[in-house]
């Protein structure tokens, strides 16, 4: 599909732009960090969000989705980046991916609804070590009369804390597989982590925890799936914030004043800003590509997938850095959004990889090097 | 135009490829792009060998020379899907443009866009079929990045102007037939209202030429100088003083042009270079050099995916004005990258004088400075896309 958006994207994007501007401005965000929330997320803005279509659009219309791709989830993802909108939409779109993967028909119809509709929130638990390491996967799943039983431990569970229920990868018989944890079980561990984002991430530990195995067999391919589709997704939110703080940027420029002018009219400013416009130009077809690619299965998908968050998560880091250079003492102030930008920038660039990790996934995995 | 019953893209694409394999000589396939290898047309035509010759003659006579070109004008006729499906099969095959050519690449858009009905009758077939080989006068010795100072003027003697001045980085000048340039024919008209796009005849006495050699070894550019040469006023291109438009017009062509030419051995990426020439084990030793060349291959990506992206934003009429400048900027300084990077893979050896990879590092810097300096590009971007003041 071409490199621009549809009719139908274009009025996503518009219908998810309005709904954040109002119920979800940088202030909102704001105002949750600081009350200490340990949800960290607003259940009421997440419910309107449900209402409208845009938690996991990419759930098959046959799940009871809109089926409208992943593309359309990273537009929303984009739109949530430019205002920080704090709700589990990276969340949920990865564990449809894992469930839409690896689970039976009944599972699928029994877990995807709900999912869509905002009324349960399911967390993906793959990680197992602090910087992304998808190969590592120590936790072992045994059988336990009808079911599993689930030892190990998780770590970046997104959206983790106080979640209905987890999507946990764990070895089963010698090979990946995915399982369904259910909030409150025997020996399950949910251990709250406060990250400089102040979003809501957990560390799970597993003891002998009861767990449903989602479909059968080998799930290293939904496991990739899910992976590639987090990536993606998380490029697009770091296209929207990158986009967000730069935009700022160059409105402080026009406005500030020093040496009895506006500080946007030196030059040495000027270039700087305008190779960052250039980037992020660049950047946006980057990200459309990859998540095109994944919508049509294209061969190259994980590995655009990889190009798209190695890509931004640099290019994010070093819009941030820029953000904070070019509005000077105020940008470095906690009252000021700016921090707010740079901190979820420098996490989102760390989860399912940060741009050392893709760069080396692509050298060894792509090109062979 | 014999292809015009091709029900599908699908059916066009596997008759393209069917002819390309009949009709391009071997001997021609998959040979590195360069100045130098190529066929440029003109009064005098040098052929680069006979096979050369046999290829521009079969794609010249289906007009594929200008492929997408309307076919009244004597070009191909395609659209634009069909275009890029006869560039992705003669990639595929290694075939080389039939016909390299400043009126393809820049004059003929312009003409097509701004010339009269007689002006495009009289030289876009010409072009089409190689018969003229055109040089482009922009640039002066006083007036590079602030082109718009220059001060070649053209006086109004009634039927013609007599044009006087220099022009400098006049691509081919010492070998073209005719030169599309800008003049000053307004003199009192304000800096940018005063120009116009002359198109001059090289084969008269008042018009000469004398090539400069670059770092590079190259003489592909050459100073010009007019001294009392004859212009009827049949040649302005657009309207009298208004040559500023037809030029920008005209440089976004170049720019995205630079930008997306990264260049490069034939069908061959860095990472595959780097394998060849150092190994896995040779790599692996030096991570940093290593982590350059996977650097260089996630940017070149980056450039292929905006060229797509620019060709599917012009066909939905959503093209951003300043995208040229953006792939100009970003793709010409990713070759230097790139051809640098080539050099240190081949080391010591890759230090001939007459080596292929030295000759494309000395040409990749000329790119960042001409079409616009990429500078000049950042100015356009912070003054127009970003909207920031100019200081008064």
């Amino acid at each position: 599909m071409a490199l621009v958006l549809t009719q139908d994207e274009t009025m996503l994007v518009d219908s998810a732009r309005g709904l954040l501007d109002r119920e979800a401005p940088v202030t909102a965000f704001r105002a949750l960090r600081n009350s200490g929330e340990p949800l960290a997320w607003d259940r009421s803005l997440y419910a309107r969000l449900a209402d409208n279509g845009l938690v996991a659009p990419n759930v098959a219309e046959a799940d009871g989705g809109v089926g409208m791709g992943i593309a359309a989830a990273g537009l929303v993802m984009e739109q949530a980046g430019h205002v920080l909108a704090a709700a589990p939409l990276l969340s949920a779109a990865i564990s449809a991916t894992l469930i839409a993967g690896a689970g039976s028909e009944s599972q699928r119809a029994d877990l995807l609804g709900p999912l869509v509709e905002g009324k349960r929130v399911i967390a993906p638990a793959l990680d197992e070590a602090a910087r992304h390491d998808p190969d590592r996967l120590d936790t072992r799943a045994e059988k336990a009369g009808e079911g599993w039983a689930l030892t190990g431990d998780k770590t970046a569970v997104i959206d983790g804390f106080d979640a209905d229920a987890w999507v946990v990868s764990a070895m089963a018989d010698g090979a990946p597989a995915l399982f369904l944890v259910e909030k409150g079980g025997s020996g399950l561990t949910v251990e709250r982590f406060v990250a400089v984002d102040s979003r809501n991430y957990a560390k799970l530990a597993f003891s002998g925890t009861p767990a449903v195995r989602l479909g059968q067999g080998d799930a290293g391919a939904a496991i990739a799936a899910g992976l590639d589709v987090g990536r993606a997704l998380l490029a697009a939110e770091l296209l929207g914030a990158a986009d967000e703080a730069f935009g700022r940027t160059v409105e402080y420029l026009k406005e500030r004043k020093q040496f009895d002018r506006i500080i946007g009219t030196f030059q040495g400013l000027q270039h700087r800003a305008a190779r960052l416009y250039s980037r992020l130009d660049l950047a946006r077809g980057v990200v459309l590509k990859a998540l095109r690619a994944i919508d049509e299965q294209d061969a190259d998908a994980t590995w655009l997938a990889s190009l798209a968050k190695g890509t931004m998560t640099r290019l994010s880091r070093d819009v941030m850095m820029e953000a904070m250079q070019m509005h000077g003492g105020i940008g470095v102030t906690d009252d000021h959004d700016v921090g707010l930008y740079v901190k979820r920038a420098q996490a989102a660039g760390e989860l399912l990889g940060d741009d050392h990790f893709h760069t080396e996934r692509l050298a060894a995995g792509k090109w062979g090097l | 135009m014999a292809t015009q019953a091709a029900p599908t893209l699908e059916d066009f694409r596997q008759e393209v490829r069917t002819w390309l394999e009949a009709n391009c000589p071997a001997s021609i396939r998959n040979k590195p792009r360069g100045m130098d290898t190529s066929f440029w047309g003109g009064r005098n035509p040098v052929y680069p060998s006979d096979d050369h010759k046999l290829w521009f003659e079969r794609m010249a006579e289906r007009a594929w020379t200008v492929p997408t070109w309307p076919a009244q004008y004597g070009g191909g006729g395609l659209d634009a899907a069909q275009g890029r499906v006869l560039k992705q099969e003669m990639a595929r095959l290694g075939a080389p443009e039939p016909l390299s050519s400043l009126g393809i690449m820049m004059l003929g858009p312009a003409l097509l866009k701004f010339g009269t009905e007689e002006q495009k009758l009289e030289h876009i077939p010409l072009i089409a079929q190689g018969k003229i080989r055109w040089a482009q006068g922009y640039s002066e010795p006083g007036a590079g990045s602030d082109l718009a100072s220059l001060t070649t003027r053209g006086e109004d003697k009634g039927d013609h102007f007599l044009v006087n001045g220099q022009k400098i980085w006049t691509t081919y000048g010492h070998k073209a037939d005719m030169i599309f340039t800008l003049v000053r024919t307004e003199p009192d008209a304000p800096k940018h209202q005063g120009i116009s796009f002359l198109l001059i005849d090289m084969a008269q006495d008042g018009v000469n030429a004398s090539p400069i050699r670059m770092i590079s070894g190259n003489e592909h550019f050459s100073q010009t100088f007019f001294d009392d040469a004859v212009v009827p006023m049949a040649n302005v291109v657009g309207e009298r003083g208004k040559g500023w438009d037809v030029a920008k017009y005209l440089l976004t062509f170049e720019r995205s042009m630079m930008g997306e030419s990264i260049g490069g051995a034939a069908g061959k990426t860095l990472a595959e270079s780097a394998l060849e020439m150092l190994g896995k084990d040779g790599l692996a030793r030096e991570p940093g050099l290593r982590g350059e060349v996977t650097e260089i291959m996630m940017e070149t990506w980056g450039i292929q995916i905006a060229s797509e992206r620019l060709f599917d934003q012009g066909k939905a009429g959503q093209v951003s004005p300043f995208s040229p400048n953006v792939l100009k900027l970003l793709g010409t300084e990713l070759a230097t990258r790139r051809t640098r990077a080539m050099m240190s893979l081949g080391g010591f050896d890759n230090l001939a004088v007459d080596g292929r990879d030295a000759y494309e590092w000395l040409q990749a810097p000329p790119n960042c400075i001409a079409g616009g300096s990429n500078e000049v590009q950042m100015n356009v971007i912070s003054k127009r896309a970003l909207e920031l003041p100019e200081h008064k």
